[in-house]
């Protein structure tokens, strides 16, 4: 947790095996206070076929370390640019079955359009910037997932000219 | 200085990380993975495509004309694929 010297606000960001609870996080953002208006959550689940074949599962890897800062680097330009009183940000590395949460994003505001945009920054930039990589367990063996020319787009369209 | 290597690129070279001292003539990131690639068969095949190589000096994205002169630590690895 760290405060910001205008608003009381926090940025948590935590990588882990485990499962994370959607509720509680959200709990810890709003909990005790009557200055929140909004709270968006996005999660980003494993799904059961990549590309038209199913999978058995996903294995994450990433960069200890670098990871962490890359978020946390992202999670301070969203805390400039927008009006929040909180982020949490929780990627799961390992392997996670079909149906499992993979990543968890929550921003917390006054109001709503700051937390929605800020949520959709975030999730652009990890998906372009953060050091994780997936690996498929299909039936043809287990493969690198290629990354998408698109996530590269969509983190492109946050950066102001 | 420490290298680290990570998905597809640690596979192919068989070790998650190594140190090495590379020649002064060897400036640059691209410089650094050119003369990687001559290490062996597995490294070439690691960094057959230099394109798709993602380069980070100590923990922070670097282009491939980064100076490795400083560097404690630099790791290369696919495009990133998470969220």
């Amino acid at each position: 947790m760290r405060g910001d010297a205008t608003m009381t606000s926090s940025v948590t960001i935590r990588i882990q095996q485990d499962d994370f609870d959607i509720a509680r996080e959200i709990a810890a953002l709003t909990n005790r206070r009557s200055d929140i208006g909004a709270v968006v959550t996005f999660s980003g689940i494993c799904r059961g076929s990549e590309d038209g074949a199913s999978i058995a599962a996903l294995t994450l890897e990433h960069y200890p370390g670098m990871a962490e800062a890359e978020i946390a680097r992202h999670a301070d330009t969203a805390m400039s640019r927008w009006p929040l009183t909180g982020i949490s940000v929780i990627h799961r590395v390992g392997r996670i079955a079909p149906g499992e949460n993979i990543v968890l994003v929550v921003t917390a505001s006054q109001h709503r359009q700051a937390a929605f945009e800020a949520a959709e920054f975030l999730m652009d930039y990890l998906k372009a910037n953060a050091p994780f990589w997936k690996r498929v367990e299909g039936s043809a063996g287990a493969t690198w997932i290629d990354a998408r020319d698109h996530d590269g787009t969509a983190a492109a369209r946050w950066t102001k000219s | 200085m420490k290298l680290k290597y990570f998905a597809w690129v640690r596979e192919r070279i068989g070790k998650s990380e190594e140190t090495i001292d590379p020649p002064a003539s060897v400036q640059t990131v691209e410089e650094l993975i050119a003369w990687l690639a001559k290490r062996g068969e597995a490294y070439a095949h690691a960094f057959e495509t230099p394109r798709v190589i993602r380069a980070a000096i100590d923990q922070a994205h670097v282009q491939p004309d980064a100076a490795i002169k400083d560097a404690r630590e630099i790791a290369f690895f696919p495009p990133m694929t998470g969220g």
